[in-house]
């Protein structure tokens, strides 16, 4: 049987630079009502900025594009998050979670996005098709 | 001002940044501390990150580039004011290994 969250946040944002603030501020302060340590919050705050930066820079490229942000809390102090895009999606996902792998070093993108989320979440998964997206799951503990 | 401020000392340009370091900033930045750092040639760069409250691979990026700039022209580049969470994600990438960190 799944489990239902005990509570739970839905968001759309455009894909733009400015809003990468916005979600690392509205998925931390949805996080906080699970009361986490300043450093799980400063993780989750972190990992949601890669996995939304890679949305705008990577996925839509610039272009105008809508990122779906789903936090959910879990009984336990479980914390998911999931970030999906609908952008260019990616042919080889090994080898774009492979650390300082870019696709785009002319921008000084530093290769780290996937490698950061994995280290500052407990379990994390991509899935993605070309043409039609990306999605990053990613899953926390809370102390 | 917008992100970053600059002031000189003993030769050394310091860049002080200031807010999230993440890609909106990051690219905001970028060119002007380029500028200014091609303008007057210090003997080292210092980017500041006392100022900063967030960073992420963005500012990971902005860091190997400047690094990258400097060493390109034959000049130091060091870090300064750096927190525990910075030194972290730096770490994340081994950069804490090359990239010098000065407690100021």
């Amino acid at each position: 049987m799944k489990n239902k969250p005990i509570n739970e946040m839905k968001l759309y944002i455009s894909a733009v630079p400015e809003n990468e603030a916005l979600a690392r501020a509205c998925v931390s302060r949805f996080v906080s009502t699970a009361d986490p340590t300043v450093s799980e919050l400063a993780d989750i705050r972190c990992a949601v900025s890669e996995a939304v930066t890679n949305c705008v820079v990577h996925a839509y490229r610039d272009k105008p594009g809508e990122i779906y942000i789903n936090a959910k809390l879990y009984a336990g102090r479980k914390v998911t998050l999931t970030v999906a895009d609908k952008g260019c999606g990616i042919a080889d996902i090994g080898l774009a979670m492979t650390p300082l792998y870019t696709t785009d070093r002319e921008n000084e993108r530093s290769g780290m996005g996937f490698a950061i989320m994995q280290s500052f979440s407990d379990k994390m998964k991509v899935s993605s098709k070309p043409g039609a997206g990306t999605r990053v799951f990613m899953e926390k503990y809370l102390r | 001002m917008n992100g970053v401020t600059f002031r000189e000392k003993d030769g050394s340009l310091i860049a002080s940044l200031t807010g999230e370091l993440d890609h909106c900033l990051a690219v905001s930045v970028r060119e002007r501390i380029d500028a200014e750092f091609y303008k007057r040639m210090p003997k080292e760069l210092l980017l500041d990150l006392s100022g900063v409250s967030f960073m992420d691979s963005s500012g990971l990026g902005l860091i190997m580039g400047r690094y990258s700039v400097c060493g390109n022209c034959g000049k130091g580049f060091a870090l300064i004011g750096a927190d525990e969470r910075a030194v972290r994600i730096l770490s994340l990438a081994g950069l804490d290994k090359t990239v010098a960190i000065r407690k100021e």
